[in-house]
């Protein structure tokens, strides 16, 4: 009797894990065509993104399955690993893509794509980025203009201030405002765990614009080292702005403490407590409800500091890689280099496109259209050096350096432990 | 909606069934050696109970701790082995050494102040009338989880620029008497003392409890046949309760010490281990997720283990004692 009992219990055990196993075959199944995109954008910025994403999804009748995610550094590569790979996915650093190209686990763009089209999509310059070992691998969707510096118009007027075209002018103009009595800068460089990124895209600006583009590579893949002349110079052209306490609003403590998206809404306040903020356009969607782009807020690139290196744009973006080469995948990459995604999004503001055929009438206010006119004319354009760079130093050592720089560690010791942390 | 009704079905057949799987393992292995010769009987019947149990440990538990030391001798993606070189940086790079000296910091202060602070109480509200109010007030923090609580203490050392408003505590009650603001997280003179006061806040109400049970646990009658004697409360603190509730401080004690070796989330909360506040665990984490280098994540997490083990045998041993009386 007991015995029996025993092995039923059993029996059904096994029945159930059975049946277990029958009945999740439809969820994750391949009647239904579909594919699966992981990425890191989310909350409202998902809806837009899913926005753009509808069309497609009504003509082919595949449907898109998107996972947002904010671990998605750590995420992806467990995915990977454990063969579960998403179909696609939406990396916000190249960086990380090329490692997974690197180790062959992604499939490239020109196995189901012909050239003409891709270069009618893109631009040389997001060609380039999205391809490594000489095979193009991303496909370029949502970038983001990082060199510039946001202002108030209203204020500007006021108080009679023209907008610098040199870095001595935005100097001078900084000190004029110190001595009307005001802060020139808000500044923050708070961000959880990766507090200190905003101070690494000011670096990299002021890289770009003093030692010019070819070092600024050089100084990326590490031809150069941290403890160069010209990196010191950059870290030194910062510190003139940051360690300067009349320059910023809290001093070195307030730029540290203060998170970086709370950091602008000085710019905003009665009397202003700051007057110019350097961020990449996506700071906009941090602003006060209230504020119109374009009527309250304006931008202007941040100026050159040697002439003879123009005004260089520093860029980021999320790019599209594909892991598991299937016809709805191919069909989704194929969408994403026609106008259509680009532009819904673009419309729906908060947005900008590294698409060629995407027209600039798109852009619902003139602040978004003057950063995409940046976009298409820069003198030239470099990717986020942080997001390039072995994470132990774009996402670590680099980070934190900035932040002990800012609280008064010598600049080279600073630049001597990011140093000694680059991966041999 | 069906499709919903049919998983929340499904997973309830699931616990019950699996629940009910387990019992039935055991009871028809139970059932099976029962039957078998006596000799073999007494040699197998242990290992019906113990076994799965044993499984599950060794599945969850032995093997990944192999093979995290195992991958410690590997480079950053485990596929070169690079000898000791994992350890040479746990052990002797700038960074580790700053790591080490700050988890000194904790172990001492934490450790120390937590026990005693603990021990005080317990002895103090040992004889007032009010004493379960007072304990629970001081045993509340317990309850909220480590991420919490950093979040609570965010706010208490928030820092906003002189001259806007303060929303932080501390330093609202330091611009109240005229003072600057301090960066609380950011001065690195006092940023890991803050730090450590979270821990110390957590966890002072877990020792007092302890504590509180053992003293109430000493005869009454030893106490007053010392106060007959002659000895003054001192006296009786120092030479009665606390030889008598040794064993319980050691449990306490060696329990915070790696409580503290664990501590992650309120360094990662409040600083995320800048400016010189890195602790061995959230260092290990880094090197792991964000550096992705395998290497010297499991080396970090092997010296963290054996840091603990000596701990362990301590506790282990004053259990067998316990066990022994």
């Amino acid at each position: 009797m007991k015995y029996s009992l025993g092995l039923t219990v059993g029996l059904s055990l096994f029945l159930l894990s059975a049946c277990n196993g029958a009945s999740q075959q439809p969820d994750s199944g391949s009647a239904a065509r579909t594919v699966t995109i992981l990425g890191v954008v989310v909350g409202e910025q998902q809806d837009k993104l899913e926005q753009a994403l509808a069309p497609f999804e009504e003509q082919t009748g595949i449907t898109v399955v998107y996972e947002g995610t904010d671990a998605f550094a750590t995420l992806l590569p467990v995915r990977v690993e454990a063969g579960n790979a998403p179909d696609i996915a939406m990396f916000p650093q190249p960086g990380l893509m090329a490692a997974f190209a690197d180790a062959g686990q992604l499939i490239p763009v020109t196995d189901f794509m012909d050239d003409a089209t891709l270069q009618a999509a893109y631009p040389q310059t997001w060609l380039d980025l999205g391809t490594f070992d000489d095979t193009l691998y991303g496909m370029w969707y949502r970038v983001s203009v990082k060199s510039l510096v946001w202002y108030v118009p209203d204020a500007f007027e006021a108080n009679s201030y023209d907008i610098p075209t040199t870095w001595d002018e935005l100097m001078a103009l900084s000190d004029q405002i110190v001595a009307d009595g005001g802060t020139p800068w808000c500044l923050g460089l708070e961000s959880g765990d990766a507090t200190g990124w905003p101070g690494t895209d000011w670096i990299e600006d002021i890289m770009l614009r003093t030692a010019g583009t070819e070092a600024y590579d050089q100084w990326v893949s590490h031809e150069i080292p941290f403890t160069d002349p010209q990196v010191k110079t950059a870290f030194e052209t910062f510190g003139q702005v940051v360690l300067n306490p009349d320059y910023v609003v809290g001093g070195s403590t307030g730029a540290i403490s203060t998170p970086f998206g709370t950091s602008p809404n000085g710019l905003f306040s009665d009397p202003p407590r700051c007057y110019l903020h350097r961020q990449a356009n996506f700071i906009a969607s941090f602003f006060p409800d209230d504020i119109t782009l374009g009527e309250d807020v304006d931008v202007f690139l941040l100026p050159s500091i040697n002439p003879d290196l123009g005004v260089p744009v520093l860029v980021a973006g999320d790019v599209f890689g594909m892991f598991n080469d299937t016809p709805e995948a191919r069909a989704l990459m194929e969408y994403l280099a026609t106008p259509e995604p680009h532009e819904i999004w673009a419309e729906a503001g908060g947005f900008l496109s590294p698409h060629q055929q995407v027209s600039l009438d798109a852009y619902p206010d003139p602040v978004s259209r003057k950063q995409a006119e940046f976009l298409t004319t820069a003198d030239s354009i470099r990717f986020d050096g942080s997001d390039l760079m072995p994470s132990a130093v774009g996402t670590g050592s680099f980070w934190s350096g900035v932040v002990d720089y800012v609280a008064g560690t010598p600049v080279d010791q600073v630049l001597e432990n990011i140093e000694a942390s680059w991966p041999n | 909606m069906t499709d919903n009704l049919l998983r929340i079905l499904n997973a309830i057949l699931a616990v019950i069934l699996g629940s009910g799987g387990v019992i039935a393992i055991v009871y028809g292995l139970n059932v099976l050696v029962e039957r078998l010769p006596k000799v073999w009987k007494h040699q197998l019947l242990p290992w019906v109970y113990v076994g799965p149990a044993g499984l599950l440990l060794g599945a969850y538990l032995v093997l990944p701790t192999v093979r995290t030391v195992y991958i410690s001798f590997f480079d950053s993606r485990s596929e070169t082995f690079v000898g000791l070189e994992n350890y040479l940086f746990a052990f002797a790079s700038r960074e580790m050494l700053l790591v080490f000296r700050n988890n000194l910091l904790w172990l001492v202060l934490v450790t120390g102040i937590s026990v005693s602070l603990g021990l005080v109480i317990a002895v103090l509200v040992d004889r007032v009338n009010y004493e379960t109010l007072a304990k629970s007030l001081i045993f509340l923090p317990m309850a909220i989880s480590f991420v919490g609580a950093s979040v609570i203490w965010r706010f208490v050392y928030a820092f906003n620029p002189a001259g806007s408003n303060q929303i932080g505590l501390l330093n609202g009650v330091v611009t109240a008497l005229g003072g600057d603001p301090i960066g609380w997280l950011v001065d690195r003179s006092i940023n890991n003392v803050a730090l450590i006061v979270i821990m110390i806040w957590l966890y002072t109400g877990f020792c007092m409890v302890l504590l509180s049970s053992a003293i109430k646990g000493i005869p009454r009658d030893m106490i007053e046949a010392a106060r007959i004697d002659g000895a003054s409360e001192m006296q009786i603190f120092w030479r009665i309760m606390i030889p008598t509730i040794m064993p319980t401080i050691t449990v306490v004690t060696t329990t915070m010490i790696v409580f503290v070796l664990k501590v992650f989330d309120i360094v990662f909360v409040m600083t995320g281990g800048n400016l010189g506040t890195d602790v061995i665990a959230s260092r290990m984490i880094k090197e792991m997720f964000n550096y992705r280098h395998f290497g010297r994540g499991s080396a970090i997490a092997t010296v963290l283990l054996i840091a603990v083990i000596p701990i362990m045998v301590v506790n282990i041993r004053r259990f067998r004692q316990q066990e022994r009386h």
